[in-house]
């Protein structure tokens, strides 16, 4: 199924809620809203799915106009934040509403299925209040499944889940979108989830979408800091650099060069992802003295926060490593790892080896 | 006086428990080191919460008892015990200034004036709220609220030990590092017993010298952030710590091999005589550890890819070896070379393999 937005917008008491766009989802894959909260992820999905009427602009499902008509007259499905089921049905009713609506036979079959899948099929003669979070929130998924429709919407359907819940559940719905051949919306504030996710990516600011594209695309080549912020996790640093004799100066006074860019610039601002800043030296590195604020250690990776003058950087480390709060660390970065953007944030140059490959 | 606390007790909800089941906590021993920062760390329902109020005297544990510095504590309240909390969300008093609120703690215990001011000021500077002492805590935000509740909690000097209950839920993701470094902080200038609950990885971590990782009533590891990595003592500390987790693979040992369903390893003697005797042996490896190769090589299982997915820095493969599914992390920022339903060979015994008889680690 195609799904078109034609000049949209929604303004809600004189306030834009939704600046005019147009978007054409990417049909049968998933499409992740990625920003920060209040970006107007929730806004955008519900006048897709027709929940709420646009201000200005039309909305087009399979080459028909649908704009103004109602989330009953549309075939979606939505999954929510909080876990929304029947509270007084028990699992199995739960996930046979839909199909019942639809006059489904083979019900029992179907519902043992899908129950399967979502790894809840022992407990399909429980409530919903009897169940944990995670478990909850899966019977909600199944139902939105069995509804079958061309398009589902989610809406940051993890957030109220424990990490370790969550990573199941993500593999989970991962396989799902794998296998199915819908349409899926899927809103996040959160970087990670979209590339595990795939698919095509949207990041949303401030009502506006800022770039779509396919979600390595989209994250390896942001075209504005706005993107490249809001698709970093953590925070992409972002250093700002003076034209100086040849070269281009930070506020710490250490200098790099930045090919390809014109001294004419004057001013331009530098992008580096967390992941460039590294504690061995290598070819052609600039060397950064900087203090240990925190290092933050998630098990897997840690995340080490430093002060550089008035620079506040951050540097991520494969693995648990050690650093005193308050230490001198030596820190590099090479420009060939860095994005460079102009005083208005837009991307003047890709770090080097992304220019031209795919 | 900083505590030196010691448990050796089990608490149950119910009157009569009779399996374990029944326990919120299984009868355990356990120290908190004078001055140390420790964490609690496990899912909801882990008894992570229950053992933190039996340490501050709202539970009474059901068997056994906890002394403070060798004086037996079991049947003292709160506030006999000389304990400070701080809660999810923030208590303070919306009437009263910033000061005030840092000030109460102190006023009840009747200190002089003049040292209260001290103490104060020397608390508001570590916690960066000196510029609003005199601004009334109504009109402050969530953050800034929680800031004042920590203040409150740290501002006793004589206090035995501060708890935490998830402290920072309320937080904004922003700034959380920043209150998470304040804490250490603190933590390096106060000295106190610092015992933390959360479900948070990342914050558990982070902030203590020494995590208690829990589950089902039962404290399954003891240790820093590195030991709980590298060596995780029970397959659920493997299992939470690490996104993804440790992967497992079930085994059996016969005289000079490793038996991974259809697959045999050769194992080296010595390993193969620690490993003799096992009857429920589970092969752990973080997916870190683990390299791909087309062909197979020392220590390798041969598995099918069943996925890839490009994290932009670094890359995960998801492969069936057997029974089990075995994710392997590849760092930086290269496409992978494997293709979906081809066979690779994944070396999973290493260095960093570990190997859990009954889901401990005895190798």
């Amino acid at each position: 199924m195609t799904l078109k937005l034609e000049k949209i917008s929604q303004t809600v008491g004189g306030q834009m809620h939704i600046y005019p766009l147009d978007l054409a989802l990417a049909p049968n894959a998933v499409t992740v809203f990625l920003g920060a909260t209040q970006a107007g992820k929730t806004s955008l999905m519900r006048l897709m799915a027709g929940l709420d009427t646009p201000t200005a602009g039309q909305v087009w499902v399979d080459g028909k106009d649908v704009t103004g008509m109602g989330v009953r007259d549309r075939n979606v499905a939505m999954v929510y934040q909080q876990f929304i089921n029947y509270p007084s049905m028990n699992v199995f009713d739960n996930i046979a509403s839909p199909m019942r609506l639809r006059g489904d036979k083979d019900i029992a079959t179907k519902v043992k299925v899908l129950a399967a899948r979502l790894r809840i099929d022992p407990f399909l003669d429980r409530l919903p209040a009897a169940l944990s979070g995670g478990q909850q929130q899966r019977v909600a998924l199944a139902r939105a499944l069995a509804k079958q429709a061309p398009l589902m919407f989610l809406d940051e359907p993890l957030v109220n889940l424990d990490y370790k819940l969550r990573e199941e559940l993500r593999e989970d719905l991962t396989q799902l979108f794998e296998a199915g051949s819908g349409t899926v919306v899927y809103a996040t504030t959160e970087p990670t989830e979209a590339l595990l996710l795939g698919g095509y990516t949207a990041v949303m600011k401030e009502g506006r979408v800022l770039q779509y594209g396919p979600t390595l695309e989209v994250f390896r080549r942001p075209q504005s800091l706005d993107v490249a912020r809001a698709f970093s996790d953590p925070p992409i640093n972002v250093l700002q650099a003076r034209a100086m004799a040849g070269s281009w100066q930070l506020d710490d006074h250490s200098a790099l060069a930045l090919t390809q860019i014109n001294s004419d610039a004057g001013h331009v601002q530098i992008g580096l992802r967390a992941s460039a800043l590294r504690t061995d030296m290598r070819t052609g590195d600039v060397a950064l003295k900087a203090t240990v604020q925190l290092a933050e250690i998630s098990g897997t990776d840690t995340f080490v926060h430093l002060s550089c003058g008035s620079m506040e950087l951050v540097m991520q480390k494969t693995g648990v490593h050690f650093f005193e709060i308050g230490a001198a660390l030596q820190v590099y970065l090479n420009e060939r790892d860095a994005y460079v953007f102009n005083d208005e944030g837009k991307l003047m140059r890709l770090p080097l080896d992304m220019a031209g490959a795919n | 006086m900083v505590a030196h606390i010691e448990l050796d007790l089990a608490h149950s909800y119910h009157a009569n428990p009779q399996q374990d089941a029944d326990y919120a906590l299984l009868p355990l021993k356990m120290t908190f080191k004078a001055g140390g920062a420790y964490a609690l760390l496990g899912p909801s329902g882990c008894g992570k919460t229950t053992m933190l109020n039996i340490i501050s005297g709202l539970v009474q544990p059901s068997h056994g008892h906890l002394t403070f510095n060798g004086e037996d504590v079991t049947s003292l309240t709160p506030q006999q015990r000389n304990i400070a909390q701080v809660f999810q969300f923030p208590v303070i008093y919306d009437t009263m200034t910033v000061g005030e609120n840092l000030a109460f703690p102190l006023r009840n215990r009747q200190m002089p004036r003049e040292q209260i001011r001290q103490r104060v000021g020397q608390i508001a500077e570590m916690l960066e709220l000196n510029g609003q002492l005199n601004q009334r805590a109504a009109g402050l935000s969530a953050d800034a609220k929680q800031k004042i509740s920590l203040g409150r909690g740290l501002v006793r000097p004589d206090v035995a030990a501060i708890l935490f209950d998830e402290p920072l839920t309320v937080i904004d993701p922003h700034l959380k590092w920043q209150l998470r470094r304040k804490l250490k902080q603190v933590h390096q200038e106060l000295k106190h017993t610092l015992i933390y609950v959360t479900h948070d990885q990342v914050e558990a971590l982070t902030f203590a010298q020494e995590v208690v990782v829990m589950t089902r009533g039962r404290a399954v590891q003891v240790g820093s952030a590195e030991a709980l990595f590298e060596r995780p003592a029970h397959t659920f500390v493997g299992h939470f710590i690490g996104s993804p987790g440790m992967n497992f693979l079930p085994a059996v040992c016969t005289a000079q091999s490793l038996h991974i369903g259809a697959s045999q390893l050769a194992l080296p003697p010595e390993l193969a005589q620690q490993l003799a005797g096992t009857t429920s042996l589970k092969l752990g490896v973080r997916p870190e550890y683990i390299t791909v190769h087309a062909q197979p090589v020392a220590g390798s299982l041969p598995a099918k890819v069943l996925r890839w997915q490009d994290l932009g820095i670094s890359g995960l493969l998801t492969t069936q070896c057997e029974a089990a599914t075995v994710r392997v992390r590849l760092a930086g920022a290269v496409a992978s070379q494997w293709q979906v339903g081809q066979t690779v060979h994944v070396q999973v015994i290493g260095s960093h393999s570990c190997f859990y008889e009954n889901e401990e680690l005895i190798v």
